[in-house]
């Protein structure tokens, strides 16, 4: 038995599908940022084992890139609920109800 | 036959601590199973022959990512009440949502037995060639991503001003 390729998207789909029930079912808003997160990475292990595959090392040049992003939109993200607790005094996104009709 | 075991070992381990991240009562101990999940993701890296990747992963996400999340979880964790699991799900979408869900999962298993297995190959002269591509093939990319961070630097640091002159 050997560890093929199959192997390692099937399991970026697992943690792919586990990060975007995340988002469904929490309502905390940090914890839908940390399931953002687990979904980014999930995406990043297809691109290591897309290089592994061709061969290529660009995969891995865009993994990183991917980590920058995911950096740049954690920063913002973070400073966004910091704010939203200030002024709603909650991140319960049952709560957060002012963009509602 | 140990490399197999390996990957099996690390990989149930990190679905479990996935899921972990989204079943967790407590916000921090969420972000402790997601920095279980980034090192076996890192070990999966080095496995498959990207110890750059699996570095910065170790770096930047373990190191730095998390522990800024772990600050704002601290920030605000002291007086946010509980937001309780599952506060939103009702039990009469469950057939809708499994339905929905097994078919696409056999979409899925149709789709995969299609495509024929690939195999891997030997990436050779990691370090100097991704320093290579960074610095000429994707040079441009790089550039402006980096201006992206400087942007989220500084609208972070907006996001935070307006607040205090506001007060």
């Amino acid at each position: 038995m050997i560890i093929t390729p199959f192997h390692y998207i099937g399991l970026a789909a697992i943690l792919f599908t586990i990060g975007l029930a995340g988002i469904m079912i929490r309502r905390n808003v940090l914890l839908i940022l940390l399931s953002i997160e687990l979904m980014l990475n999930a995406a990043n292990l297809i691109f290591v084992t897309g290089a592994k595959i061709h061969g290529q090392i660009d995969g891995h040049l865009l993994a990183f890139m991917v980590m920058v992003i995911a950096a740049a939109e954690v920063t913002i993200g973070l400073a966004i609920t910091v704010l939203l607790f200030k002024n709603q005094n909650s991140t319960d996104t049952n709560e957060i109800r002012w963009l509602k009709g | 036959m140990i490399s197999v075991l390996g990957f099996y070992f690390v990989s149930a381990l990190a679905v479990l601590s996935a899921l972990g991240v989204i079943f967790a009562p407590r916000p921090t101990h969420s972000l402790l199973s997601l920095m279980m999940t980034m090192v076996c993701l890192s070990v999966l890296y080095l496995s498959l022959g990207a110890p750059f990747v699996a570095m910065v992963n170790l770096i930047v996400y373990a190191g730095a990512v998390l522990v800024l999340f772990l600050f704002v979880i601290m920030f605000l964790g002291l007086r946010t009440k509980d937001v309780p699991l599952l506060s939103r799900f009702h039990p009469a979408f469950l057939p809708a949502a499994c339905l929905t869900g097994s078919a696409f999962l056999l979409i899925l298993v149709r789709l995969s037995r299609q495509v024929s297995a690939p195999s891997f190959h030997g990436i050779s002269g990691q370090m100097h060639a991704i320093g290579m591509a960074l610095f000429t093939k994707y040079l441009l990319p790089f550039e402006v991503i980096s201006l992206l961070l400087m942007l989220a630097i500084f609208a972070a640091v907006a996001l935070g001003k307006e607040e205090e002159t506001r007060a």
